[in-house]
């Protein structure tokens, strides 16, 4: 897909996102927009996947590590056809399938997840049983760079590295901010590549908003043999919304009418520039 | 009853596991570097390949098997009670128990029984933990043929088991030709009429023994084994209330959360009746060897006798 129509599915997921969340008046734009790139790429582009049979055996898997931001996983299933886009309006509703974090009963969903730490540990069961099985399919996960501080990340590292998982491939969106504050303020997990290195990672540093440096990232990783890569993933919290962007206080609340509608301003100028790039 | 046979329920597992691979080409077992010890080193000397040592990890072993499960596999995963279910309890709860994924927890070296090792590792509370999460199957088999019947029946079953195993040798006392299994069901291995019984896990021989004190002083206690704690076999246990007025419930595990407190659950709704549970009285255990222990924290036949005397 060419660059200009993944800016356009990303603004859509975008738009979906910023939806989402005023319709639940609740849930992490921040977040999940820094990582709206990343979900089109892999959803649009990269992933062998079918919204029409999501649980098609030999698909790639995805796993959600940083569940809180699953307005971003949703939006981008949603506008990829695994279900309707309205929906996304029935975010953490009472009774909506669209549950506040990643659950098994949404079409597209690998994993629930939401308590940090846990999904790269599925994911690297997932990768496991693929070897274990000869079966080639990938396995993707998302980690947030606050989440680096969960012990067991470390510990599903170690077992990746030493298992030479090559066909997991670990993602941290490493936008700089967490709840509390900057994650070099809160505690540390810098230097991140260093540390995956020494855990016998194959790291790659990307600029997460770039589609040419993204492609490039995974394509390196699919033809990295023996260990698993781990692409760090420079990002800007709230991308793409004036407002949102670099700011923590976007990390976990909702925006209201009039931030709404600002958003989705922001959002359709986008939209403009990038039909005249298209022009 | 001096050659009375005896084995260890963690022996059972490992052996069944080995037992069953063929069986369950599916079946991965995974362990957190106590292979020696849960005795899954029998499958992995058989089945190395299938044999997952996550090191000393657990909280990413229950992720992993998680993960595995959802490829296909059938992992037995294992630790002591006290990380599989104690360390682990929030990547159960939320990598295994809220998908619901067909992953069997084995965990081994439960309750004080554990010995000389002391309260650190002597878990009491792991069935209070893993039968608050839904859809859990929690079992505490009772012996040898128990064990490995478990083993089987978790296998056969969908969905995400917890089964507790021993560290100390018991007395086998399945042992019989009509024997037979079922999640869910408990057994009356005695009848009676005066008081019942309901014992699990290794206090299931203690409740025999201190039953037949109780005959020879003219009192007919009923004796229920509840190897499955969840889905407890509700009915067995309310006609058995119905029958006595009296029950006693006898397990190594904390009588806050465990067999007493299913047991009573069921009582309050459906058969209000006087309970008196055996078992840890909230506190921490302590290093001595398991026969001691036993001793001391009231668990064994003498211990139930006198409960269940100054109670009828």
């Amino acid at each position: 897909m060419d660059n200009l129509e993944l800016k356009k599915h990303a603004n859509d997921v975008r738009k979906g996102i910023v939806t989402a969340t005023h319709a639940a008046k609740c849930g992490h734009p921040g977040g999940s927009l820094s990582s709206a790139d990343l979900y089109t790429f892999l959803y649009f582009e990269e992933m062998n996947i079918d919204p029409k049979n999501p649980a098609k055996e030999d698909r790639d898997r995805f796993v959600l590590s940083k569940g809180h931001t699953a307005p971003g996983l949703y939006s981008a299933l949603a506008y990829r056809g695994f279900f309707p886009v309205e929906d996304l309006k029935t975010l953490r509703h009472l009774g909506s399938y669209l549950q506040g974090h990643p659950n098994m009963h949404i079409p597209g969903v690998d994993m629930a997840s939401g308590s940090l730490g846990q999904g790269i540990s599925a994911a690297a069961g997932m990768a496991l049983g693929a070897k274990l099985g000869n079966k080639d399919f990938r396995v993707y996960t998302l980690l947030g760079d606050g989440e680096l501080e969960e012990g067991q990340v470390w510990e599903a590292a170690m077992f990746s590295g030493f298992r030479k998982l090559d066909n997991l491939c670990v993602i941290v969106d490493n936008n700089g901010l967490q709840i509390d504050g900057p994650i070099d303020q809160v505690c540390s997990p810098y230097p991140i590549d260093k540390k995956f290195e020494a855990f016998n990672f194959h790291v790659i540093n990307v600029d997460a908003h770039d589609f040419d440096a993204l492609r490039n990232a995974f394509k390196e990783a699919k033809e990295t043999k023996g260990m698993p890569t781990a692409i760090i993933m420079h990002s800007l919290k709230g991308k793409g919304v004036s407002f949102m962007e670099g700011s923590v206080d976007w990390h976990g609340k909702a925006p209201n009418d009039e931030e709404y509608a600002v958003a989705m301003a922001d959002l359709a100028k986008i939209d403009e520039e990038l039909a005249k790039e298209g022009n | 009853m001096a050659d009375v046979k005896k084995v260890a329920t963690r022996e059972s597992y490992g052996n069944a596991l080995k037992e069953l691979a063929e069986e369950f080409p599916d079946l991965v077992v995974l362990d957190a570097d106590l292979a020696a010890a849960t005795k899954t080193g029998i499958f992995k000397k058989a089945y190395p390949d299938r044999h997952i040592d996550c090191g000393i990890a657990e909280s990413n072993m229950m992720g992993v098997a998680a993960g595995l499960s959802l490829t296909g596999k059938i992992p037995f995963c294992s630790s002591f009670a006290m990380f599989a279910a104690g360390r682990a309890f929030e990547q159960v709860r939320n990598s295994i128990g809220y998908p619901h994924l067909n992953v069997k927890i084995g965990a081994t070296h439960a309750g004080i029984t554990v010995g000389e090792d002391g309260a650190s590792h002597q878990c009491n509370e792991d069935i209070a933990l893993m039968r608050t999460i839904p859809g859990m199957v929690v079992m505490c088999p009772a012996d040898d043929v128990e064990a490995k019947a478990a083993v089987r029946a978790a296998l056969e079953h969908e969905g995400p088991v917890y089964i507790r195993f021993g560290r100390a040798a018991v007395p086998v006392i399945n042992d019989r030709p009509d024997y037979k299994f079922e999640i869910g069901k408990g057994t009356v291995l005695r009848e009676g009429k005066d008081v019942t019984i309901v014992a699990t896990g290794i206090c299931v021989d203690s409740a025999l023994g201190a039953a037949e004190k109780l005959a020879a002083e003219g009192i007919s206690a009923e004796v229920i084994n509840i190897c499955t704690i969840k889905p407890l076999d509700e009915d067995i246990i309310v006609a058995s209330a119905k029958k006595t007025g009296k029950v006693v419930t006898v397990e190594e595990h904390s009588v806050i959360g465990g067999l007493g407190s299913a047991v009573c659950d069921t009582l309050c709704a459906k058969c209000p009746t006087p309970v008196r549970k055996i078992g840890m009285q909230d506190v921490f255990g302590e290093s001595g060897s398991a026969g001691e222990l036993v001793k001391k924290y009231g668990l064994d036949a003498d211990g139930v006798y006198k409960v269940v005397k100054e109670f009828v």
